[in-house]
Formats: structure tokens, sequence, C-alpha cells
């Protein structure tokens, strides 16, 4: 019990989420921008534009079908060896992101198929071109239908972050390990407490997802 | 590409069946494990359906990273010595039964309560019902789920390379260090991965799209 008690200092306590803030931002960041990429990209593979669709479709397979840290190393020290040399935030953003805009691809453009083909039909009818109608009609309804699976998507994507400790990214694993390098006591009580941190954030978005499932059905 | 494929081919090999090793042994006790907690949450009893929704709750939603880590650090210290493999896949299977058990349980809550209320009336019990009744007809529905958690476990599995765990990330990094061609190693690496990962994810579209017809 005393360890617990020292283990969580309030000195420990800031460096943690200090940490937790770097996961959150890391997390929001890459949800964004992933959700903006990988939206144009499930559009792009589901309309079908010669050789662009296919193209489209065959590097979201490849990308959804690599692990992370994979791409993660990739990102970070394979990139310079090509000239670019990102800074370990922007390297995690960027693996993120590749690998959550591929997953998310996949997911909005089932829902764009699961879209009764009646709505596109109806809304050409009515005198919008192809674009407008997918644009207004369809794509909020695939959005709709997804959403469960999306935030879903976006909780494994808040975990994943922790797979950055491998570049040293600061974030709550990785602060965790600093704290518990320095006492071997501390192991156990670090453990339990980002479990905790993880916990709460994943399930409360979890929980939102089912009310806001809910709420639009 | 072709030097790292000849050099390092007994090292990538080695690297491919440690991570088809660890991601069958933890298929097949994720299944296991994700199977009984799917029961427990359907159960009639109150008190098994909270323990059931617990363990779901609480691995779900905390990284594999963590938990790998917890078994890799804590195990050793405080009851036996294991290696990182062991500890590796030990935590890769409980992390993937919470998301099997939530599979299996909706497939099991997808099959008709007539079912089970039929075979309660023929005499059968509870747990024969269960057995030879529900869960036949449930595996059915979740077999392309099962499927693509198959394939995120042969993805998941690279979390060994944190704790030494030898599999194919693991030996892609000695051998980018190694070779010092950093670009071309993880390339190679990608590709196996992909040779097991990519069949399979287009079996498995295949399989969703032949069962909803």
């Amino acid at each position: 019990m005393q360890n617990f008690i020292e283990a969580y200092s309030w000195v420990n306590m800031r460096f943690l989420l200090e940490g937790l803030w770097v996961t959150v931002e890391v997390s929001i960041i890459s949800i964004i921008a992933s959700f903006i990429i990988g939206s144009i990209l499930g559009v792009l593979r589901y309309v079908k534009i010669k050789y662009l669709s296919r193209v489209v479709g065959f590097v979201v397979d490849i990308v959804r079908n690599l692990p992370l840290i994979l791409i993660i190393f990739f990102t970070y020290f394979g990139l310079p060896h090509l000239g670019f040399k990102p800074g370990i935030i922007f390297a995690a953003v960027l693996a993120m992101t590749i690998f959550e805009s591929a997953m998310l691809a996949e997911i909005i453009r089932s829902g764009i198929l699961a879209v009764d083909y009646g709505q596109m039909e109806g809304a050409r009818a009515n005198g919008m071109s192809y674009v407008q109608a997918l644009w207004h009609i369809v794509f909020p309804q695939a959005i709709k239908k997804t959403i469960p699976t999306i935030v879903s998507q976006f909780i494994s994507l808040i975990k994943d972050t922790s797979l950055a400790t491998i570049i040293v990214l600061p974030e709550l694993l990785n602060h965790a390990q600093i704290i518990y390098g320095q006492n071997s006591a501390y192991i156990i009580p670090m453990f339990v407490m980002i479990a905790v941190m993880y916990f709460i954030i994943c399930y409360a978005l979890s929980v939102l997802s089912r009310v806001l499932d809910k709420k639009l059905a | 590409m072709v030097y790292i494929l000849t050099h390092y081919w007994s090292e990538l090999i080695q690297g491919l069946g440690y991570t088809l090793l660890s991601s069958v042994i933890a298929l097949v006790f994720s299944t296991v494990i994700g199977t009984m907690f799917a029961i427990f949450e359907v159960l009639p009893n109150h008190a098994m359906r909270i323990i059931g929704r617990i363990y779901i709750e609480i691995f779900r939603n905390i990284p594999l990273l963590v938990i790998a880590m917890f078994f890799y650090v804590i195990i050793p210290m405080y009851v036996a010595k294991i290696d990182g493999f062991t500890a590796g896949t030990i935590g890769l299977t409980i992390y993937t039964s919470s998301f099997i058990a939530e599979t299996v349980r909706a497939g099991i809550q997808s099959v008709d309560n007539g079912q089970m209320e039929g075979a309660r009336s023929n005499g059968l019990t509870y747990w024969q019902a269960m057995r030879y009744i529900v869960l036949p007809q449930a595996f059915k529905i979740v077999i392309p789920p099962l499927g693509n958690q198959f394939i995120n476990l042969v993805k998941n599995s690279s979390v060994l390379a944190f704790v030494a765990g030898f599999d194919l990330m693991y030996q892609g990094n000695s051998i980018a260090s190694l070779s010092l061609d950093t670009i071309n190693s993880y390339v190679v690496v990608g590709l196996f991965y992909l040779v097991i990962t990519l069949p399979l994810s287009y079996y498995m579209q295949h399989l969703e799209k032949r069962l909803a017809n």
C-alpha cells in the first residue's frame, strides 16, 4: 500500500498527466486528419473513376494489412533515408494518420455501399448532379450508419498511440516507464494507473458512441 | 532488397515462424476464453453476466502493448520466469479474447430465441441446448469476423517486438540495424506480413459476400 501512495506523488502524477496530454494531442490530430483523408479515399474508391479508384483501393488494402508498428518505424527511421526527417511527434501523427485513413476509408466505403441506391437515383431525378447527390444525400447517411464502427476505430487509434513509445514519443506509457525505471516498487502502481487512464478515455468514448447511435437511429 | 532477402533469409523465416506460431496459439486460446465469456454474458444468472461484461470492457479498452508489457515486466518479477515470446502471446490472447467474446456474444444473440426455447421444450438442458443448438448456429455467423480477428492477430503480434519475442518485426528491426539499409529492410518485412494478411483478407471479403447471399 505504501508503494501506491508514494508512487502517486504529485510530481509523478503531473508527469503522467503530461504524458496523457501528448497521447490526447496526437490522438486528436490523427483522428481529424484521418477522418478527412479516409472519407476522401473511401469515396474515391466507391465512385469507380478509371484506374484512380483501382489504385486507391490497392494502396488502402496494402496499408490496412500492415502492422501499425511497421508504419511507425518506417515514418521515423525510414523517411530520413529518403531525405525527409520528421520530428518524433510528426512521425507518430503521420504514421497514425496513414494507417487509420486506410482503415476508415474501408469503413466509409462499406457505409456508402449500405445506403440504398434509390437515394442516389432519387436525388439525381430531383435534379442534383452526381457529386451533389453524393455529398448531400448519400455521404451523410453513410456516416450515420457507420458511426459505431468509426468511433470504435478511433478508440483503437487512441490505444495504438502507445505503440509510439518505441520511437520515444513522450506519451503516457513512455512516461510511466520512465517513472518505474527509477524505482521498481512503482511498477505495479504505474501499470494500474495508466490502465485506469486509458480505460476511462476509451470507455467514455464507447459509451458516447452507443448514445450517438441510439440518437441517430 | 534482394540483398536483404538472400542475406537474412533464415532470420526472416524464423521471424515469420514465431509470428505465425504466436498468432495461432493466441487465436486458439482467445477463441476458447472469448466464447466462455460470451456465454457468461448471455446466461440468465445476473452475477455471471456482470463478470463477463467487466472482463470484456476492461481488456477492450486498454492498449495491447500495456497488457503485453504488464506480463513481460510483472510475471518474471513475482510469479515465474517466462520469456518475451510467452509474455507477449499471453498478452495477445487476453486482449483478443475480449474482442472475440464481443463477436461471439453478438452471434449468440442473433440466433433466434425460439431455437433455445424449442430445444428446451424438447427436453434438452440449458447447457445441451447451448452446446448443440445455439453455439453451432452462432459460430456459422461469426466465422467472417473471427477471420478478421485472425488478421488483426497477425498484425498485432508485432508487439512481440517490444518484449523481445523474436517475431517478424523484431527480426526486421535487427536486420535494419545490421544492414543499415532501413528502407529495404522494412519493405521486405512489410512484404512478409502482406503475404499472410492480404490473401486472408481477400478470402474473408469473399466469404462475407458469399454468406450474405
